[in-house]
């Protein structure tokens, strides 16, 4: 009985593959004629997929292009007013008054970087802890809605920012410290809080890059798990978290709109963090529609030491991210 | 050395705690302040004598946005190509990944001083939506490149391998099965480019201008939502018609996040089911 049946199996598998035999004969025989046909048409496609990979480089090269550009435009716009009113009087003069043809803008350079440390304090430790928290200590269910939280801050748009910053911390600050509230501490909470979603979202992409074998050795030891994230797992994601802070950095420096709101934007080196600033960005687009001459080319001035510091930063951030992917 | 811990463990929770409630403090209170400024009527108007109604506004954001998209997403997405399906590591790819960062780390202010240089001045564009949309384009170029590259890196080996062993061309690979495949990760770099544009303000106003009317085409200027948004706050004539739009902004935003993260969910599920 079974040995029937097994035949019969045989029998059929027997047919099937010669089934299969004369089909794949079938088929290569049609294989080779459409390989043999176009031989001759063959260069036309070359040529296709030739052009195609040029267009496509091309569109590449856009992004170098707009780079070199951008740079070319800004310096050769720039720099000569840089040059007629002098490289020390424009980075180092604490006077700005275009009426007057003073164009000294340290009080920009030292708003820009006040508000950047104020912005770093604020938002760096609120950052990097919020990172451990998704990274380490979140259940799955919470992450899921924190990370979402986390992409929609930084989706607001930067009016918003500064909107929220007039209407509900300007006169906060004023009501607790006094004085006008537009204030350095004020740009600098706003410019926290924006860079948040930068600083959460790339820490925890270096925290969690850091591989498990690192924490479990801890853990192995004896280690507390909040012990191992901070001795062990920080130290080794640090690379990671400093092209964080870095990034960070450039956008504060770089942020205009939210400023220019809560910011005072008055050209006077601060002199307490409840004293109004104004940063190179804010200096630019407070001006730019009205001035004329050295005046407007002086704007472009402003607009070159900006870039120098965010291609300083820049360049930073790309050896950091490099070094730590070469390990 | 239990106390540490604990304490290191509620300044977690903590930060989480401040992080998530500024984001719901700032959207909150928006909303609740905004809402009972909106009305159809401010929507769909021009300037009447009732109120300032923001039409020309939304149409002049919207002749932007589409403008920018459309020249910025082939741009963006066949660079992407190039990066993933045809750049061998090299320098060049070196210097074209560089750009593609710096970019992304220019601040919009020096675009716009760029913006006004180049196209406004330069190539005669006057302040005009045009010259507006080529600026935000080369914006939005880094975000574009980047969420497509992530796209196609998504999509599996086999599916190319299988595609030339069935002797398609290298062309026909990409637009018949790379690309179709994934299509939600460019939408969602598309819907992402968007949000951008929509929010971006000082890179605009610089451009496009700040003229509050109707745009008659591209080559006229236009006021956007966000600039329109800068104008009334700093004027602070007006802040109920603040409030209102920056409840149409805020409503903007959050629409384009959802869409945005279902496109990438979609990409997901069918990376799952394959």
């Amino acid at each position: 009985m079974r040995v029937g049946k097994l035949q019969m199996q045989l029998a059929a598998l027997n047919d099937f593959k010669d089934r299969m035999l004369i089909r794949m004969i079938l088929e290569n025989e049609r294989i080779e004629q459409r390989v043999l046909k176009p031989m001759k048409k063959m260069k036309w496609s070359d040529i296709f997929e030739w052009l195609i990979e040029r267009v496509f480089f091309i569109c590449a090269m856009f992004a170098v292009f707009s780079v070199a550009a951008i740079t070319i435009f800004i310096f050769i716009k720039g720099l000569p007013a840089i040059r007629e009113i002098g490289v020390l009087n424009f980075t180092l003069g604490s006077k700005w008054k275009p009426s007057a043809n003073l164009f000294g803008i340290l009080p920009m350079i030292a708003g820009s970087i006040f508000a950047t440390i104020g912005a770093i304090a604020i938002g760096v430790p609120v950052g990097i802890f919020t990172a451990v928290f998704l990274a380490e200590v979140a259940p799955p269910k919470v992450a899921n809605l924190v990370r979402p939280a986390v992409e929609l801050l930084a989706g607001i748009p930067s009016v918003l920012y500064g909107f929220f910053g007039l209407v509900v911390i300007v006169p906060l600050v004023s009501d607790v410290f006094g004085g006008a509230g537009y204030s350095l501490l004020t740009a600098s909470f706003i410019l926290g809080v924006m860079i948040l979603p930068t600083i959460i979202s790339l820490s925890e992409a270096a925290l969690r890059a850091v591989p498990n074998e690192y924490k479990e050795g801890a853990l192995a030891l004896g280690s507390s798990h909040i012990n191992a994230v901070f001795t062990v797992l920080m130290p080794a994601a640090k690379s990671g978290i400093v092209a964080a802070i870095i990034l960070g950095v450039g956008r504060a420096i770089g942020e205009t709109m939210a400023v220019m709101l809560v910011a005072g934007n008055t050209p006077r080196i601060p002199g307490s963090i409840l004293d109004p600033i104004r940063t190179m960005t804010t200096n630019i687009a407070m001006e730019m529609n009205y001035a004329v001459d050295l005046h407007f080319d002086a704007l472009f001035g402003t607009g070159v030491v900006l870039f120098v510091f965010i291609m300083i930063l820049n360049l930073v951030t790309y050896f950091f991210v490099h070094r730590n992917t070469a390990k | 050395m239990k106390t540490k811990d604990r304490i290191l463990k509620s300044l977690l929770y903590i930060s989480t705690f401040v992080t998530v409630g500024v984001l719901l403090w700032i959207i909150g209170y928006i909303l609740i302040k905004g809402v009972a400024h909106i009305s159809w009527g401010f929507l769909s108007t021009s300037q009447t004598s009732e109120y300032n109604g923001i039409l020309p506004i939304i149409i002049s954001t919207l002749y932007l946005v589409f403008l920018g998209v459309v020249v910025a997403t082939p741009i963006g997405v066949f660079a992407a190509i190039y990066l993933t399906e045809y750049a061998k590591q090299g320098r060049i790819v070196k210097v074209i990944r560089f750009a593609t960062e710096s970019l992304g780390a220019i601040p919009s202010i020096v675009f716009g001083l760029f913006g006004l240089i180049f196209f406004v001045v330069i190539l005669r564009l006057q302040r005009s939506l045009v010259a507006g949309a080529l600026t935000v384009t080369i914006m939005v170029l880094p975000t574009i490149i980047r969420a497509t590259e992530e796209a196609l890196k998504s999509v599996p080996r086999e599916y190319r391998e299988g595609s030339f062993a069935l002797g398609a061309s290298k062309f026909r690979t990409i637009f018949k099965v790379i690309l179709p495949s994934a299509i939600p990760g460019i939408l969602s770099a598309i819907i992402l480019t968007i949000g951008r544009i929509v929010g971006e303000s000082a890179a605009v106003f610089l451009t496009a201008g700040m003229v509050p009317r109707m745009p008659r085409g591209i080559f006229d200027p236009g006021r956007t939502l966000s600039v329109h948004m800068y104008i009334l706050a700093s004027e602070g004539i007006s802040f109920d018609e603040a409030y209102a739009t920056a409840v149409v902004l805020v409503v903007i935003v959050l629409i384009v996040n959802f869409a945005a993260n279902k496109a990438v969910n979609l990409l997901k599920r069918s990376r799952m089911a394959s």
